[in-house]
C-alpha cells in the first residue's frame, strides 16, 4: 500500500476516474448541454443573418396559429399511435412463436426478420417508392388489382401517405423489437408454464396470464422508445417526399422544423418547434409511464 | 398427442416461413430488380412481370466502370464510419469503465448526464449544432459530419454493464506490480472488454453507415456525400440515374448483411443489453 504514495498525482485512484471521463464531459458540454440551452434561447429570438432580436413568445404564438403546424402535429401523432400499436403487438406475437419449442429453424427466422433493420432508411425509401409506384404495373398495384381494386397513386393520396410511412417504419424496426421481446422471454421460468399446463391452462391462457405480465417491463420500454421515436419521425417522410408533400400529407413535426429552420432559414421559429416536440414527447412519455405503473414499483 | 404436436410444428413453421419471406420481400425484389434495365424501373416501378430474357448485368457493369462519384461516396461512408467507431468507442469505454470500477465524487451526476443525453431528442439539438458547426467552419468536412456522433450514451451504459463483470482483483495485482491506472485500463482491462467493444463497434458502425439527417445538413458538395445522402439525391425526377441508384443500393446493403451474418452474436448482444435490464 505504501508504494502508492510515490505515484504522481495524476495517477492516483482518486484522480484517474476524472481523467477517464474528462473527454466525455467536455463533449457533453459542447455537443449536448450547450445546444439544448441554445435551442431554448433561440426559440425566443428572431434570427436573421447578423441580426438577432428577442421577440418573447412570438415564435410559439406563430406556431400555434399556423394551420400547417396542426397538420404536422396531427400527422406525427397518428404516426406515433400506429407505430406504437403495430411495433408492440406484432413483435410480441412473433417473439413468442420464435421462443416456442414447437418452432423449427428459429435462428434462421430470427436472422431473416432482423435483416430489414440493417437497411438504411434511404435505401428502404427507394425500394418502397418502386414497389408503391403509381404505375399500375408496380407490385403494390398489381397485388390490389388481383383483388379487383383500382390502382392507387400511393405517394399522392392522404391515407396511403400515412400507410407508406408506417409500413416503412414497421418494416425496419420489427426485427429490433422482436429481439427485445425475445430477451424478455428468457426471464420467464419454464416451471411456470409447466405448472400452468398441469392446471389445464391452454396456450391462450398461458399467454395472457404468464407471458404478458412478465413482458410488461420490456413492453413499457419498447412503448416509451416508440412514442419518442414516433414524435421524432422525419426520415420516413423525407425519403418519400423530401421537404414538401402534396397538401402536406407527409408533413411531420420534425419535417416542419426542418422546413422552417433550414429551408426558410428561420432558425428561431424552427427552434420553437423543436422545443414543442420536446415538451410533447416529455408529456406523452410521462403519461405512458404513469399509466403503465412504471413509477409505482419503486414506491413499494 | 405426439402427432398433434407435429402438426402444430408444421403449421407454425410454415407460418414463420411466410412471415420471414414477407419481411425479406422488399430486399429480394430490390435484388431481382437490380438485374433489370434501369429505364423500366424508372417508368414502371418494381413489377411482378419479369421476363427472364431481359435480365442484365448492365447496372453493375455501369457502377463498376463509370460511376466514379458513387465510389467517392462509398469511400466517404467508410471514412466517416471508421472515425465514428474509433472515437465513440474510445470516449465511451473509458466512461463505462470508470463508472464500473471507481468510486468518485460526482458519479451520480455523471449518471444523470448519461440519462439526459439519452432523453434529449437529437432534433432539438439539430439547429444549434448546425449553427455551431457553421461558425466553426466545419460544414462539408469529415469532422463536421462525425462531431455529434462521438458521444454515445447508450454505449456508456453498455460498457459500464460489461465492465462490472471484470475481475477487480486484477487491478489490485497490477497496482502492486507498479502499473499505472491508465496502464491497467489500456493494457489489461480494455483487452478483456473486447467482446463488448466488438458489439458496440458493429452497432455504431451500422448507425453511422446509415446515418442520414445530420450528414444531409452539413454536407454541401457532392464529393463529400455519404452513401445515404448521395443515393437520395439520385432520386430526382429530372435525371435518369436509376442504374446507379439500384445497383448502388444493393452495394450499400451487402457489406452490412455480410457483417451481420458473420458477427450475429455481437449484433444481438449490443442491441439487447443496452436497452433491457438484466
Amino acid at each position: 500500500m505504501g508504494s502508492r504514495n510515490k505515484k504522481n498525482f495524476l495517477n492516483s485512484q482518486k484522480i484517474a476516474p476524472y481523467v477517464f471521463v474528462f473527454p466525455f464531459i467536455i463533449s457533453f458540454l459542447v455537443l449536448t448541454l450547450y445546444p439544448t440551452i441554445k435551442a431554448f434561447i433561440m426559440s425566443f429570438q428572431n434570427i436573421l443573418p447578423g441580426q438577432v432580436t428577442f421577440i418573447g413568445m412570438n415564435n410559439y404564438v406563430r406556431a400555434f396559429n399556423s394551420p400547417t403546424f396542426y397538420i404536422a402535429l396531427k400527422n406525427s401523432t397518428i404516426y406515433m399511435i400506429l407505430t406504437v400499436v403495430i411495433l408492440v403487438i406484432v413483435p410480441i406475437i412473433l417473439a413468442v412463436i420464435l421462443d416456442s419449442n414447437l418452432t423449427k429453424f428459429k435462428t434462421l427466422f430470427r436472422s431473416g426478420l432482423f435483416i430489414p433493420s440493417l437497411t438504411s432508411v434511404v435505401v428502404a425509401g427507394i425500394i418502397f417508392r418502386m414497389i408503391f409506384s403509381e404505375s399500375d404495373t408496380a407490385i403494390a398495384n398489381q397485388v390490389i388489382g388481383f383483388f379487383g381494386l383500382d390502382p392507387v397513386n400511393w405517394r399522392n393520396t392522404g391515407w396511403s401517405a400515412m400507410f407508406l410511412m408506417v409500413l416503412l417504419a414497421s418494416w425496419r424496426w420489427m426485427g429490433v423489437n422482436i429481439l427485445y421481446f425475445l430477451a424478455g422471454l428468457q426471464n420467464i421460468p419454464n416451471e411456470l408454464y409447466e405448472s400452468a399446463e398441469i392446471d389445464g391452462a391452454n396456450v391462450f391462457q398461458k399467454f395472457i396470464h404468464i407471458t404478458i405480465p412478465f413482458l410488461k417491463p420490456i413492453a413499457t420500454f419498447v412503448i416509451t422508445i416508440s412514442i419518442i421515436g414516433g414524435f421524432r419521425v422525419f426520415e420516413e417522410s423525407f425519403v418519400f417526399w423530401e421537404t414538401s408533400s402534396p397538401g402536406n400529407i407527409g408533413l411531420t413535426l420534425v419535417s416542419f422544423l426542418y422546413q422552417q429552420g433550414i429551408h426558410q432559414n428561420d432558425m428561431g421559429y424552427g427552434a420553437a418547434v423543436g422545443v414543442i416536440v420536446l415538451i410533447v414527447v416529455f408529456i406523452v412519455s410521462l403519461i405512458n409511464l404513469v399509466l403503465t405503473g412504471a413509477f409505482k414499483r419503486s414506491d413499494t | 398427442m405426439q402427432k398433434q404436436k407435429k402438426i402444430y410444428t408444421v403449421i407454425i413453421t410454415v407460418f414463420m416461413l411466410i412471415v420471414t419471406l414477407l419481411a425479406l420481400f422488399p430486399l429480394i425484389s430490390l435484388l431481382i430488380s437490380s438485374f433489370r434495365p434501369a429505364s423500366d424501373l424508372f417508368r414502371m416501378g418494381m413489377s411482378f412481370n419479369i421476363s427472364w430474357d431481359d435480365l442484365t448485368f448492365e447496372n453493375y457493369k455501369y457502377i463498376f466502370t463509370e460511376a466514379t462519384q458513387y465510389w467517392k461516396w462509398y469511400g466517404n461512408s467508410i471514412i466517416v464510419s471508421v472515425l465514428t467507431i474509433v472515437l465513440s468507442l474510445f470516449f465511451s469505454s473509458m466512461v463505462g469503465y470508470a463508472l464500473a470500477m471507481y468510486d468518485f465524487k460526482g458519479k451520480n451526476l455523471l449518471f444523470l448526464i448519461v440519462v439526459f443525453i439519452i432523453m434529449v431528442p437529437f432534433e432539438i439539438l439539430m439547429l444549434p449544432l448546425y449553427q455551431l458547426v457553421t461558425s466553426l467552419r466545419l460544414i462539408d468536412t469529415y469532422t463536421g459530419i462525425i462531431l455529434p456522433s462521438i458521444i454515445s450514451a447508450s454505449a456508456v451504459f453498455f460498457f459500464r454493464q460489461y465492465a462490472m463483470g471484470l475481475p477487480a482483483e486484477l487491478m489490485d495485482a497490477a497496482r502492486i506490480d507498479g502499473a499505472t491506472e491508465y496502464g491497467i485500463f489500456f493494457k489489461i482491462m480494455l483487452p478483456l472488454m473486447t467482446p463488448s467493444l466488438a458489439a458496440m463497434a458493429i452497432l455504431q458502425g451500422l448507425f453511422s453507415w446509415n446515418n442520414f439527417v445530420w450528414p444531409l445538413l452539413v454536407i454541401r458538395s457532392s464529393d463529400m456525400f455519404t452513401l445515404p445522402v448521395g443515393l437520395q439525391t439520385l432520386l430526382t425526377p429530372y435525371e435518369n440515374n436509376y442504374d446507379v441508384l439500384i445497383s448502388g443500393s444493393i452495394m450499400t446493403i451487402v457489406p452490412i448483411v455480410l457483417l451481420f451474418v458473420a458477427f450475429q452474436r455481437y449484433f444481438i448482444a449490443g442491441l439487447t443489453t443496452g436497452g433491457v435490464k438484466g
